[in-house]
């Protein structure tokens, strides 16, 4: 039986929250085997913050475990598609990150489901 | 001439001599692969740069030559001495090349002409090594790619590489992305997180983000550069334009932290190089890496996809160790312009100068506190002025491998076999000096070579070896660089030079001379024993010129010599011609300074020496003869001497006189002030200085006066 847990991240993933959310996520992952974080209230993201997903992504494919993000705000899916990493996370984005240059512009700040 | 320019040649120069070092010593073991790969790179580099301040002329002759060095690292071509031959003339060329840059100045026909013969000796080395290859289509393929191959793709490409410490300072990669959009269009993008560590390690306030971009833009390259300025210092930036050398995009690859079977990859999703590309050119990479099985040909990656071998990783890990060595020792070292450094080392004269005044004016004052003081203020200036001075030291072993070369092409020009063993390279001394010590250093090289060794034949028949060696010595005595250049060829005829000697009438028909003065007689102008005249020496000007620019430089040379054995060239200079440590000795109301590296000791001439020498010219110290000149006679001092008088004993290239004088004063720093040109004649003052009381007192010139001293004695005894 797989342990499934669900967070949200409730503030602008950015530098100044980068440890505190590193260490929350980390614990997080290591008490469950599917993740899923819930996007939709971070308002601002940095590189900071996308390099905190992506450990946590990374550190979950490591010991075979499961990490989704979901309903990326605005902030997030225009980061991951400038970085072009979408397809890494591998959550329902991946169409849209491989021609994000025009779903840049058409999309307004919903991501698909 | 730009800035840029202006590096460049420095640079250039400099790997030119490295060039041109590692040519000769693989004319002696035949050229190790690491040795061909300094050559490689040093004459890549020149090609480089030459490509960035757009000097067509140079890159263009590099080209080939580059070619035909790459050809070598691939062991296509072997170096023979007669391709040596023409590597050394390429280098030379190449320094007449960048000479035009300096001069600002395109070559002229001459110049044109030998390049052009050059390249055409290089490029029949070229068509050989393609015929002897067995595989022709891949060695041309080969040559293609090393340097002529161009990238298939339209766009730039872009590396990124961010440095940990850009969020904290509140830069964000993503950013500059943006910003790189408004310039252009960004095809396509490949994010590396490869070197964020694990999640324990990972310190989320730091960017651990590489990026590959391939990129479509009508801007030129500083104005894509200009985007990452503000980066500058803490991102690796890489910007090649549409259809770069390939040769120099894979080299680069390389030189990333990352795997080069990845990046491969990488670039080929990206678009930036075909797999077509990619597979010629890590084909010929790893058929010249040493080991070829330490890195699996690419065909192996591929099938494996991604799965990279630990032998890989463990052959990468090494290559970047180095690379991290080698930066760290670069970022050692400062260039600084000359000027800049007589500019400290005049300050610091002047303020050694105005320490010495102050201290006067304290001890006068009888303050302790205020005597304390300057004392100490006294002793940082010494230390200042010795590390300024140490700033301009410079190890002589640079100046001696110079001559690495002139043996080499001499040797060969007289049908000699020579050999140039050089020893003490690391003994220092100042810059000025060693830029004047060039000229005379090869004069008496150059003679050695000539005249000093004997052809193979002569020297089999005189039972030594074949092979003639010349070596070229330094080490520090007492406040001194001594610069031997000995060989042990035939040695100088004593009877030859004293015959030329009389015939010239030099000396007088019966007049009797130590060795030491004989041999000396070959500093006199227009002197040769040289039986025929060759265009390398002989013709009598020459050891009289070295001699007085010795001289002008307060050196001296001498020789001593074994017929049959060889000689030996030995050359005194002072370690700094700025600044001295200086003895001050009154005579009358006048002060002097002696320089205190010669000073050995003081003693008071007593009553009774007083009473007996006012005849005769030397002491009994210690039961030795000590010859000694009177100041107050040398420079006609007219008022009388107080009670006592002392003796400064000097010493100079081993021979010891004493200097009477009235007063001693102790020790003084000295910045040594020339004496204007109407001076020079005057024999036993060297310069002049200004005390701290604005006096000015007069540097003595102990090696004339012990000269003058030494011819007295003689005189003396002869009579």
């Amino acid at each position: 039986m797989k342990r499934q847990r669900k967070t949200a991240i409730s503030e602008d993933m950015t530098i100044y929250n980068a440890a505190a959310q590193k260490q929350m996520l980390l614990d997080v992952l290591a008490d469950c085997d599917e993740l899923d974080i819930d996007l939709s209230q971070v308002g601002e993201m940095d590189t900071a913050g996308f390099q905190i997903l992506l450990l946590t992504k990374r550190a979950a494919l490591k010991e075979n475990k499961t990490v989704r993000l979901s309903a990326h705000s605005k902030a997030v899916t225009e980061l991951l598609d400038l970085y072009n990493m979408a397809s890494y996370f591998g959550d329902p984005m991946v169409i849209m990150a491989s021609e994000h240059a025009d779903v840049g512009k058409s999309k307004s700040g919903q991501s698909a489901a | 001439m730009d800035v840029i320019q202006q590096a460049y040649v420095v640079e250039s120069r400099e790997l030119l001599q490295m060039m041109e070092d590692n040519l000769l010593q693989m004319e002696g073991d035949g050229g190790d692969p690491d040795t061909i790969n300094a050559v490689f790179r040093a004459a890549h580099t020149i090609k480089g740069g030459a490509g960035v301040i757009d000097c067509k002329f140079i890159v263009e002759f590099t080209h080939v030559l580059e070619n035909v060095l790459d050809e070598m690292r691939a062991g296509a071509i072997t170096a023979d001495p007669e391709l040596i031959e023409v590597l050394l003339a390429c280098s030379d060329q190449l320094s007449t090349l960048i000479g035009c840059v300096e001069s600002d100045s395109e070559p002229d026909d001459d110049v044109n002409k030998i390049s052009l013969s050059l390249r055409e000796k290089l490029q029949r080395y070229l068509g050989k090594a393609a015929a002897t290859s067995l595989d022709v289509a891949l060695s041309e393929g080969k040559v293609q790619f090393s340097g002529g191959g161009e990238m298939e793709t339209d766009n730039w490409h872009i590396s990124l590489r961010f440095g940990p410490d850009v969020l904290r300072k509140g830069m964000d990669p993503a950013s500059f992305l943006r910003y790189l959009m408004e310039l252009g269009k960004i095809i396509h993008l490949t994010t590396l997180p490869d070197a964020m560590p694990d999640a324990v390690d990972m310190d989320a306030e730091s960017c651990y983000l590489g990026f590959e971009i391939s990129y479509q833009s009508d801007a030129d390259k500083s104005r894509i550069e200009s985007v990452f300025d503000f980066v500058r210092d803490d991102c690796v930036v890489q910007i090649w334009p549409p259809h770069s050398k390939l040769a120099d995009f894979i080299s680069s690859i390389e030189a990333l932290p990352e795997d080069t079977m990845r990046l491969g990859e990488i670039l080929i999703r990206s678009g930036a190089l075909t797999q077509h590309e990619l597979d010629l050119a890590l084909n010929t990479q790893s058929d010249r890496e040493e080991d070829a099985t330490a890195t699996p040909k690419i065909g192996d990656v591929l099938v494996n996809q991604g799965a990279v071998t630990a032998d890989v990783v463990e052959a990468a890990a090494v290559k970047q160790g180095r690379v991290a060595e080698k930066k760290t020792l670069e970022s050692q070292l400062i260039r600084v312009q000359a000027a800049k450094l007589d500019q400290l080392i005049d300050l610091v004269g002047e303020m050694v100068i105005a320490s010495a005044g102050a201290n006067m004016l304290a001890r006068k004052s009888g303050e302790t506190a205020l005597v304390e003081t300057t004392s100490v203020i006294s002793m940082l200036v010494e230390q200042i002025r010795d590390s300024a001075l140490q700033l301009r030291m410079v190890q002589i072993g640079d100046t001696f491998s110079r001559f690495q070369r002139v043996v080499h092409d001499t040797s060969r020009e007289l049908g000699k076999d020579i050999e140039l063993v050089i020893s003490g390279s690391e003994a220092e001394l100042d810059k000025s000096v060693v830029e004047k010590l060039g000229d005379p250093l090869m004069h008496l090289v150059r003679n050695a070579l000539d005249h000093g060794i004997e052809s193979p034949q002569v020297r089999a028949a005189c039972g030594k070896p074949a092979r003639g060696t010349l070596r070229l010595n330094a080490y520090h005595e007492s406040g001194s660089i001594v610069i031997e250049i000995i060989d042990d060829g035939a040695g100088m005829n004593r009877e030859k030079i004293l015959n030329k000697a009389r015939e010239r009438e030099l000396i007088g028909p019966n007049q009797t001379l130590t060795d030491s003065e004989i041999y000396s007689l070959i500093f006199e102008p227009g002197f040769s024993t040289a039986d025929k005249i060759t265009n390398i020496s002989g013709r009598g000007v020459g050891l009289d010129v070295v001699k007085r620019n010795i001289t002008a430089l307060r050196g001296s040379v001498d020789v001593e010599s074994h017929e049959g054995r060889g000689s030996t060239f030995r050359i005194r200079l002072p370690l700094t011609l700025a600044i001295i440590d200086g003895f001050l000795v009154g005579v009358g109301k006048a002060s002097y300074v002696i320089p205190l590296g010669t000073v050995v000791e003081c003693i008071e001439l007593s009553e009774k020496d007083r009473a007996e020498t006012l005849n005769r010219k030397y002491i009994n110290l210690r039961g030795e003869v000590l010859p000694f000149v009177r100041m107050r006679e040398q420079f006609e001092v007219a008022e009388p001497g107080g009670k006592r008088e002392n003796i400064v004993v000097v010493q100079y290239g081993g021979q010891k006189i004493g200097l009477v004088v009235d007063e001693l004063m102790g020790e003084f720093q000295t910045v040594i002030k020339p004496l204007g040109s109407i001076f020079k004649h005057i024999k036993g003052i060297g310069g002049s200085t200004i005390l701290g009381s604005g006096d000015v007192a007069l540097i003595l010139d102990v090696q004339s006066l012990v000269a003058l001293a030494t011819m007295q004695q003689n005189r003396t005894q002869a009579a």
